[in-house]
């Protein structure tokens, strides 16, 4: 690998060629603000809150979409480059609702971390602000396109990782918005719900419907998990609070799917409270489905399993396994079908 | 009699809007009943460019100029100039200095001083017929390029001539090209980009209407030295007759073999079609135009990688604009060598301005590169309408600057003009006198990109409102001390953070007008006046009562019946400025001057 020699605030780095700026600078700890950024999506550059000054080059180019190159000069916190993020951040600012203490986003909230930072106050450019419905019309999104600061990212996470396409830019200018075609709710669009959308926005735009209401960041921890709706392995954060599950978040670090989940795993864990749920293996008697223990009722399984085998034989008897178990389940499964019971009959629910 | 006559009718957007096209009929007709068919054809040309004159007609092989023909002034140019060779005075140009009747082409002041490559056929030919273009060496470019040049030396020969993308940027043409050349690719594209929209500027509309053939052949040379068998031309549909000229063109050079496979036999293979843009102005920026060839949202993205290396549909591809493909056949007609003589070093060739505004003579000017804006303003734009006195130009549009008076012996070229804070831009030269109001001139500017910013980096799409809006507000008086120094930090923050050159470039008006015309600013928002008189807002129309005469012309005349005031009981009259919409008729009524505007 070609490696290159960048300064950045006079300090001398090393990093592989076909590194961005921006890049360069988080792999040496040098913090720089990004909005419309996100590792798993391709860059649009469009935020400019990641821009730098580099030696030799117009204007203040955006980080996040320019490649080190050897000998490059780069300052991320000079005076003109503060300044111009502070402007750009009170720009989004002075259109963006300051109802932050009612925002399900406070205390994760990228637009907010970095007013602080930069001393924002949203004063200076006041003037016309956006008015528009909150599309409220699904269990799972709670879309409100006046937080919205058009980054762009929930785009191309629709595409980029569903590849549903949904959502894109409408309108132009300051009155540009995003979401689906012909400015529908989502619950009248394609959409899958899978919440890749949400997971990637920056601000209060999207955020999970279920979890409003239910707890701060600060107030909940969050359990990396496995899913249990199916044996992609897809892991996320289960969001506790209080000891009880009040919804899923992204882990992206996520070895199988990243960002990326189903509307199963990232808006099914309320089926954990469910009433329906049957929480004891349940014996007819009579007719009528009793509660019993685990040990009544595999003797009772292996018992009438027996005699049925003993009976009429092996392949009297199939078994259907579940998409719910995992990989590891399934193989318990057909092995106990072969090896045990001594018939080929076992399928699965996903395999038509 | 002349044999062999030609009345050439300007059918330019300009002219025909003006009336032009029955006048084509209504003449080919009257010649008809004089019998003149056979010795005196009449020819809609593209503009001629004296679009404030219009509908003119010229009368060849005398280089005769009528200006504001009508319909019944037919009859006696046919007559009197056609059969007995005698000019009608009365259509005539008057010389702006001698007051004199000028009729001979070269004697107008206008056109005398212009140096017409680019412009050379427009209004010259019918732009509907191929054999008027190659009658005037019309593809000849190509032919030698064919068969006497190969692609490198044709890329050579452009190199050579210095030609710089007329577009706005100034970038040299022959190195653009040479990049997309080098690009290794089984497809390569080129595009002709004649999505004009800066406000004032109609020089591209012009030679598409007027001259299209020159931008197909300019399009075949750069498609042989760079690679390219398929072109565009991204032509905005606000352009309805540069569109019909357009495909009517290249119909007609499919005919004759210049387009398609094997052009001529030289086994060069070139397909071009026209591409109407659905409207935005952000389109003429090379990366959304390809976006919305492609079908996708014209929006801009950022570069590298540059169209050279990744463009329409992810292949190689050459954009320039329609005034840049057509310098094209002239330099591969005439060589490197004979282009290079016109112009400064760095900028050389021609530039076509599209001369609007507080001018006398609006119309199409082609001048050498370095001509100053005051040649173009006052020699050959004859100076400010109403002998009111010149205040600024604003040049490039609503991306370039507004330059005061004392800037006006500046040489127009690329690097001059960027040093002072303009630009030459497309060529659009918006004059402006005394009665033009800077801050309202910016506010304008603002109010233009506002609209046009496609909404996807943040400095452009929330910057150019809240801009607009601080403008805005200063233009009522209700400007605050502070907002100067916001607006320049905002303008600095804006043009240095924007993705595309539409937000880089969406400042200039304000930081021009804030470095020339400071003072203006400050008068609005210290003393809640406009110095030009022409923001209402700060506008008040009194009454000297010792003045007033009592006529009540005033007061009959006001449009809201504002104005009170009685000769019997010997009331002067007065104005109620809570109820003043201030439209200044009052002061325009009143024939004792007892009306004062301040």
């Amino acid at each position: 690998m070609e490696w290159l020699t960048i300064t950045i605030d006079g300090r001398e780095v090393s990093v592989p060629k076909g590194t961005t700026v921006l890049d360069a600078c988080r792999m040496n700890n040098i913090p720089i603000p990004t909005l419309c950024h996100a590792p798993e999506l391709t860059s649009a550059g469009a935020c400019r809150l990641c821009v730098v000054q580099i030696e030799g080059m117009r204007n203040l180019p955006p980080s996040c979409v320019t490649q080190a190159a050897q000998g490059m000069k780069v300052e991320t916190q000079n005076p003109k480059v503060r300044n111009a993020r502070k402007t750009i951040l009170e720009l989004l600012v002075a259109n963006h609702p300051l109802d932050c203490m009612t925002c399900q986003k406070m205390g994760d909230c990228s637009l907010a971390e970095y007013a602080y930072e930069y001393g924002v106050t949203g004063e200076i450019y006041q003037g016309e602000k956006r008015n528009l419905p909150i599309d409220n019309g699904n269990p799972f999104i709670l879309r409100d396109p006046n937080k919205c600061i058009t980054c762009g990212k929930c785009i191309k996470a629709c595409s980029e990782i569903q590849g549903k396409s949904i959502l894109d830019f409408s309108f132009r200018g300051f009155d540009t918005q995003v979401g689906p075609a012909f400015n529908l709710p989502y619950n009248e669009s394609d959409c899958d719900f899978c919440g890749s959308c949400v997971s990637v926005c920056p601000v209060g735009a999207l955020v999970e419907k279920q979890m409003v209401g239910k707890g701060r960041p600060w107030e909940v921890s969050k359990v990396q998990t496995t899913c249990p709706f199916c044996g992609v392995g897809c892991n996320f954060d289960l969001n506790v609070k209080d000891g009880k599950v009040i919804g899923v978040t992204s882990n992206p670090n996520a070895p199988v799917n990243g960002k990326a989940l189903c509307v199963k795993g990232r808006f099914g864990m309320d089926m954990i409270y469910s009433e329906n749920r049957v929480t004891t293996p349940l014996i007819r008697k009579d007719g009528v489905l009793v509660p019993a223990d685990w040990d009544e009722a595999l003797d009772l399984i292996a018992t009438k399993l027996g005699e049925i085998k003993k009976t009429y034989g092996p392949n009297s008897i199939a078994a259907l396994s579940s998409a719910h178990c995992t990989n590891e389940e399934n193989y318990l499964m057909q092995k106990f079908m072969r090896a045990v019971i001594g018939t080929n009959n076992i399928d699965h629910c996903a395999r038509t | 009699m002349a044999e062999n006559q030609r009345i050439l009718v300007c059918a330019g957007t300009g002219c025909a809007s003006s009336g032009a096209l029955p006048i084509i009929d209504i003449l080919k007709e009257e010649i008809k009943r004089q019998g003149l068919e056979g010795t005196v054809s009449v020819v809609g040309t593209g503009c001629q460019g004296f679009c404030e004159k219009g509908p003119t007609l010229v009368i060849e092989p005398q280089h005769i100029l009528y200006t504001r023909v009508t319909a019944e002034d037919v009859a006696e140019i046919v007559a009197q100039d056609i059969i007995k060779g005698e000019r009608v005075e009365r259509l005539l140009l008057l010389d702006q200095e001698t007051q004199k009747p000028v009729s001979l082409l070269s004697d107008i002041r206008f056109f005398a001083k212009q140096h017409r490559i680019v412009l050379q056929n427009c209004g010259v030919i019918d732009p509907k017929k191929i054999e008027d273009y190659t009658a005037r060496d019309g593809y000849q470019g190509i032919q030698k390029a064919l068969k006497e040049m190969s692609p490198e030396e044709v890329l050579e020969e452009v190199k050579k001539s210095g030609l710089r993308g007329r577009g706005g940027a100034g970038f040299p043409t022959g190195m653009k090209w040479g990049f997309c050349r080098q690009t290794p690719s089984d497809k390569k594209y080129i595009i002709c980009n004649a999505d004009e929209g800066d406000p004032g500027a109609f020089m591209d509309r012009s030679v598409l209407e007027g001259d299209p053939h020159s931008v197909i052949e300019g399009m075949l040379i750069g498609a042989y030295a760079i690679g390219a068998d398929e072109g565009y031309v991204y032509c905005r549909a606000e352009y309805p007759l540069a569109i019909k000229h357009l495909e009517i063109a290249i119909k007609q050079a499919q005919e004759a073999g210049y387009l398609g496979d094997n052009i001529l036999g030289s086994g060069f293979n070139f397909h071009l079609k026209v591409f109407a843009g659905a409207g935005a102005f952000v389109c003429g920026e090379e990366t959304a135009l390809m976006a919305s060839i492609e079908g996708k949202r014209g929006m801009p993205r950022v570069r590298p990688p540059f169209p050279a290396v990744s463009g329409l549909w992810g292949k190689p591809t050459n954009i320039n604009n329609v005034e840049t493909w057509s310098n094209i056949p002239h330099i591969l007609r005439n060589g490197a060598e004979w282009y290079g003589q016109f112009g400064t070093e760095k900028s050389k060739g021609t530039k076509i301005f599209a001369l609007t505004g507080k001018v006398n003579n609006t119309g199409l000017v082609e001048v050498p590169m370095g001509t100053t804006l005051r040649e173009i303003i006052f020699d050959i734009g004859g100076g400010i309408q109403n002998g009111k006195a010149f205040k600024a130009v604003q040049i490039g549009g609503p991306s370039g600057g507004c330059l005061p008076e004392s800037m006006l012996d500046l040489a127009v070229d690329y690097d001059t003009l960027t040093q002072a804070g303009a630009m030459v831009g497309s060529g659009g030269l918006v004059i402006m006198d005394e009665t033009t109001c800077m801050v309202d001139i910016a506010r304008y500017f603002l109010n233009f990109s506002k609209k046009e910013s496609c909404g996807k980096c943040t400095p452009c799409r929330e910057g150019t409102t809240r801009m607009y809006e601080i403008l805005d507000r200063i233009t009522k008086g209700e400007g605050k001390e502070e907002d100067l120094d916001t607006l320049e930090n905002l303008a600095l923050t804006i043009k240095e953070t924007s993705l595309c050159g539409l937000g880089q470039f969406a400042p200039s008006p304000i930081l021009a007008t804030l470095k020339y015309f400071r003072h203006e600013y400050e008068a609005h928002i210290r003393d809640h006046k406009c110095p030009a008189h022409n923001c209402t807002a700060l506008l008040s129309y009194t009454i000297d009562v010792e003045k007033c005469k009592m006529c009540s012309l005033c007061a009959k005349n006001c449009p809201v019946n504002c104005i009170t005031g009685d000769k019997k009981t010997n009331t002067p009259y007065v104005i109620n400025e809570d109820a003043c919409i201030k439209c200044g008729t009052c002061l325009e009524k009143c024939k004792f001057g007892a009306v004062s505007r301040a």
